[in-house]
């Protein structure tokens, strides 16, 4: 065993690159759900952002406006969720499964001809004098722009359901659409706009994994990084930093393992190969024993004549 | 868990099929339907990808003779049984499952259907209906090897291997044997992904190891995720899995095995309708075409690429094999004496690191 082949700095570096995926997704769907829509289309969601991220960019050649088409391309796809659910009063359920599976066979199809093409890179931040700095500038100062997006997001989504009137609307119909409803709101209105945040979110996290993280485009490329997200909300409690905190202990540890067996480590693989998942769900059950609990309308179809 | 639409489409038509075969039983044509399971995506670039044109060859040369139906994304396990089960009731005649982790699933299914011809792929369990097929593709690993061991500046060649299974570790024994023999000094660093395909995940070791010092990549899982980790970080060797993933050449793809399935397709699909087919356990390399050498690109020294091909041709003509002795094992224990060779057996079910190989392989 040769731990010190382990370089801190990059390891620290390299689990906010494996994080970011999760996070954006992660967060979005949160939202989703904190206005009472249970929406397991992230995975097909995330995988239409991967692809459409892809080729916007390989076509216009600039990253950041393959930023922009992914989280087009999931509020897009999201909308068909939205229209299912919210219009024609589906089971939500069974909608998210059936957009999964539509994401990932339209990814698919979109997908045709950009199997080997190299996207065009995404920059990493470089500031002067502050990158430079000994770890602590290649740790904070010296990723691309999506992984400042990701935490500033959270930061956004928090503030927002925190100290907002509007966000204070979302969650009041998360709780209880029939109260909301006789207040005045929109139900449905603010639920579409939740569920396409939610799209657009996980369209950036599939852009991340197929512009910066792997970076190219291959058939089912996000691999079950949706339903991660999806778990991740639920342990999280529906806390946005608890969803950041869980999404870089789950990058963490996942990077972490391989580094450990890239050194040897003489712990059985097994074990490091399923830790990412045992520690997160651990950390976070731990920290959610307080009284937190799931939006009260969660999952509820609501129609406004009933 | 990952569903996937053609699994779907495919129940459906399995059961419109069996209505339609209930109603035309007497009149039905004498097509031969062959089914495929996929374990990836047909677009994977990798092990999929080159199944999937096998089975296209087998389109090409029947023409109207043959339909082929396929599943792709099957994860390995029970979901499996079910695809293959409506396969053989939407009137699959010969069914090839092109996964390790399809054996019991097949030989379960095979049961069922006497007069359904299977052949899996890379297993070890057949049945009198049951065949398995295989490449060796420890002779290319072999070549690999030996360019890996020229080629490492740092010493350090990373290996990312799939599960820990006879297939994989073979090659990791073989690539090792033969990059030790060039090198004396070169180290294998082995990360086990626990996935055949995982784009995020594959690139992630990749990235690993090439922190860790590695410079050259060898890669058993089915993405060319590897290969752009590769390149992103600039001075880096990959070789090419199952695919020639000839997007990444000259360089980091310096060479790769390329898994040739159609003829052996085209074949077996041939002793079906010929009603002259046998459970076989098939294990072809180098010398019968199954497996291939992708081009050995200018990336790689003239002398070394010489030494590769050399070591490639004595593999196909029978006059070298890969596992020669004397040879150890991990332990320390003798395993093959000067001059001796590897039975099939040992092979098919080898389980140990060869003496030089540092880690434990996972139980």
């Amino acid at each position: 065993m040769d731990l010190s082949a382990i370089n801190p700095v990059l390891l620290i570096a390299s689990l906010m690159v494996a994080a970011t995926p999760i996070l954006l997704a992660g967060i979005g769907e949160l939202v989703t759900e904190r206005a009472g829509v249970l929406n397991l289309g992230v995975e097909g969601m995330m995988i239409t952002g991967a692809i459409c991220g892809f080729a916007a960019a390989v076509i216009t050649g600039s990253p950041l406006l393959g930023f922009v088409a992914a989280a087009l391309g999931g509020a897009m796809l999201s909308l068909l969720f939205a229209f299912l659910t919210q219009y024609a009063l589906a089971n939500q359920v069974a909608s998210g499964l059936a957009l999964t599976l539509f994401g990932l066979g339209l990814s698919a199809l979109l997908g045709q001809g950009y199997v080997g093409i190299k996207p065009p890179a995404t920059p990493r931040i470089d500031i002067p004098f502050l990158t430079d700095l000994p770890v602590v500038g290649r740790i904070l100062f010296g990723h691309d722009l999506m992984v400042y997006f990701g935490i500033a997001l959270v930061a956004a989504v928090w503030a927002f359901l925190r100290y907002s009137r509007a966000g204070l609307i979302l969650r009041a119909v998360g709780e209880s659409h029939d109260a909301a409803h006789a207040l005045g709101y929109k139900v449905r209105r603010v639920r579409v706009l939740a569920i396409m945040f939610g799209g657009a979110c996980a369209g950036l996290g599939g852009a991340y994994v197929s512009l910066i993280r792997v970076p190219q485009w291959t058939e089912g490329m996000t691999a079950g990084a949706g339903w991660i997200a999806l778990a991740l909300v639920v342990f999280a409690s529906w806390k946005p930093w608890r969803v950041l905190l869980g999404a870089y202990l789950f990058g963490g540890v996942t990077v972490l393992q391989l580094n450990l067996q890239a050194a040897g480590l003489a712990i059985p693989v097994e074990y490091l190969s399923m830790s990412p998942y045992l520690i997160t769900i651990l950390v976070l059950v731990i920290m959610s024993a307080d009284k937190s609990r799931a939006p009260a309308a969660l999952g509820r179809i609501f129609h406004a004549a009933q | 868990m990952k569903m996937n639409k053609r699994s779907f489409l495919a129940g459906t038509a399995a059961t419109l099929a069996l209505v339609a075969s209930g109603a035309m039983a007497a009149s039905h044509a004498e097509k031969l339907k062959v089914g495929f399971v996929y374990v990836g995506p047909i677009g994977d670039g990798g092990w999929t990808h080159e199944h999937d044109k096998g089975r296209q060859a087998v389109e090409a040369e029947f023409g109207d003779a043959v339909e082929t139906v396929f599943v792709e994304s099957v994860p390995e396990g029970p979901d499996a049984e079910r695809v293959m089960t409506q396969m053989a009731l939407g009137g699959a005649k010969l069914i090839f499952t092109t996964s390790f982790g399809y054996m019991d699933p097949t030989i379960n299914v095979a049961k069922k259907f006497p007069d359904v011809k299977f052949e899996h792929a890379t297993g070890y369990k057949t049945a009198p209906n049951v065949g398995t097929y295989s490449a060796r593709f420890y002779e290319g690993r072999a070549v690999q090897g030996t360019i890996a061991g020229r080629l490492t500046k740092s010493n350090v060649v990373g290996y990312i291997g799939s599960y820990p299974i006879p297939e994989v570790i073979r090659g990791i024994n073989s690539a090792y044997i033969h990059a030790k023999k060039v090198n004396p000094d070169v180290t294998f660093k082995i990360v086990w992904a626990f996935t055949w395909f995982d784009p995020a995940k594959e690139a992630d070791a990749a990235k690993v190891l090439i922190e860790q010092g590695a410079d050259v990549i060898l890669q058993h899982t089915d993405s060319t995720a590897p290969q752009a980790a590769a390149e992103a970080a600039g001075n880096v060797y990959t070789f090419g899995q199952a695919s020639d993933m000839a997007e990444f050449a000259p360089k980091p793809r310096v060479s790769s095995i390329i898994d040739n399935w159609g003829p052996y397709y085209i074949k077996q699909t041939k002793a079906v309708m010929d009603g002259t087919w046998v459970s076989e356990m098939t294990w072809d390399g180098i010398g019968a075409g199954m497996v291939g050498i992708g081009e050995i690109t200018d990336a790689v020294p003239a002398d070394v690429k010489a030494e590769a091909l050399a070591l490639k041709d004595s593999i196909a003509s029978g006059a070298y094999h890969p596992f020669t002795g004397p040879l150890k094992k991990q332990d320390g224990s003798d395993w093959l004496a000067a001059g001796e060779t590897a039975d099939d057996g040992t092979l098919a079910g080898m389980n140990f690191y060869v003496e030089g190989i540092e880690g434990s392989i996972p139980q």
